[in-house]
């Protein structure tokens, strides 16, 4: 509070409660919001492993066939699959987002929400579809 | 006898206790009353020294504002039978400092309000004879949603963000800012934006997006705050790609 609230400067006192450490675990949305903030050490992970994977494909192929043996290390497995989830987690709600960022307006209305997040799906369809048709015709 | 609910009120009384105490009354269970007629009739014919704000009991006003059953809610559009059979527990707003039983202290949110200046700035300010400013439904619209803020708080009761940083100018405050900058008759953005533009402010917000879904009038505060951002942002590139221009 400011200097500036005079007039409830003397007040004899004011209770005023603290914010618990816990207090995103009190409601399932504060809880949603802090897994989204989570899922980015996740995104932030695969972000390492793709370096690391550029990093083996410079050094050679035995350097990759050594990286492509590491990669199948349960433990790894396992984290990228948590990490999977987070991620997509991350994204499913980042595009959920959209609509309430833009304002979307065509002839005076305003468009609905479900139109501006659908081009978004649209587009990460296009994309994954791309891969795996990329994937498919190597293997 | 007709039945009746509990309502569990959060009493403090600091020339008496160091911290607020539950305490409990019996009302009628009428199944048209709100939280506030409960409120009101512990008032009037039980206990007389609670302490509560009120006025319109219409949803207009913005001053019933309490932690009903831990959700920030208008106590006048409440209802007693959606917590039926109770007991129903009622406390004062979140993150604000408590003055007295249920009236909250709100002179840091009456600062924030007036640092965004929420009214219409003109540069030419021309004198009132020389006629309105006339405006299309369809410029109406781009910001009659926010304009429906009465100024309640209940997003700040809701707002982690503000609950643990009081500097961050808050949910109700930006989404006024934006109804003005979204005015057609409005010339103040650049002010807004001075201020807005702080750390405290827009962005301040993680957009945990509680309060639009608390928001009794349905002004998405949140969507207002992240459009504002977006403005922000290309705002700066524009001013970074052609520092020429003026907007």
């Amino acid at each position: 509070m400011k200097p500036s609230t005079a007039y409830s400067q003397y007040h004899p006192k004011w209770y005023r409660t603290r914010v618990s450490t816990l207090w995103w675990s009190r409601k399932w949305s504060y809880l949603k919001f802090m897994l989204r903030e989570l899922s980015s050490v996740f995104v932030a992970s695969y972000i390492v492993i793709l370096l690391l994977q550029l990093h083996a494909l410079g050094g050679g192929p035995e350097a990759y066939l050594e990286f492509q043996q590491w990669l199948k290390d349960p433990l790894l497995v396992i984290l990228n699959g948590i990490g999977f989830l987070f991620v997509l987690f991350h994204a499913v709600t980042w595009f959920n987002l959209t609509p309430k960022a833009m304002a979307v307006r065509l002839r005076g209305k305003r468009l609905p929400d479900v139109l501006v997040a659908a081009p978004n799906y649209a587009a990460w369809l296009a994309v994954s579809a791309l891969i795996v048709f990329l994937l498919m015709r190597q293997g | 006898m007709a039945e009746t609910i509990t309502i569990e009120v959060a009493r403090y009384r600091p020339e008496q206790e160091g911290e607020p105490t539950l305490q409990s009354y019996e009302v009628p269970f009428n199944k048209d009353w709100v939280v506030l007629d409960a409120l009101n009739y512990i008032k009037d014919h039980v206990d007389g020294s609670l302490s509560f704000r009120w006025s319109c009991r219409m949803g207009v006003c913005g001053s019933c504002g309490m932690t009903v059953d831990g959700e920030p809610k208008l106590t006048c559009a409440t209802f007693l039978s959606h917590y039926h059979p109770g007991p129903i527990r009622v406390e004062p707003l979140r993150n604000f400092p408590v003055v007295r039983d249920l009236v909250i202290e709100m002179t840091d949110f009456m600062e924030k309000l007036q640092s965004v200046k929420p009214w219409i700035v003109r540069e030419d300010d021309p004198a009132p004879a020389e006629g309105e400013f006339l405006q299309t439904p369809e410029q109406l619209d781009q910001y009659k949603q926010f304009s429906m803020c009465i100024n309640c708080m209940i997003c700040y009761a809701a707002c982690p963000v503000y609950g643990l940083d009081p500097q961050f100018v808050g949910p109700a405050a930006i989404a006024l800012a934006q109804r003005y900058n979204l005015d057609s008759r409005d010339q103040g953005e650049q002010e807004r934006m001075d201020v807005l533009s702080q750390h405290e402010g827009i962005w301040g917000c993680t957009f945990v997006g509680e309060c639009t879904e608390v928001c009794p009038k349905n002004v998405d505060p949140a969507g207002a705050i992240q459009q504002y951002k977006l403005a922000a942002t290309q705002d700066w590139f524009k001013s970074f790609l052609m520092p020429w221009s003026k907007r």
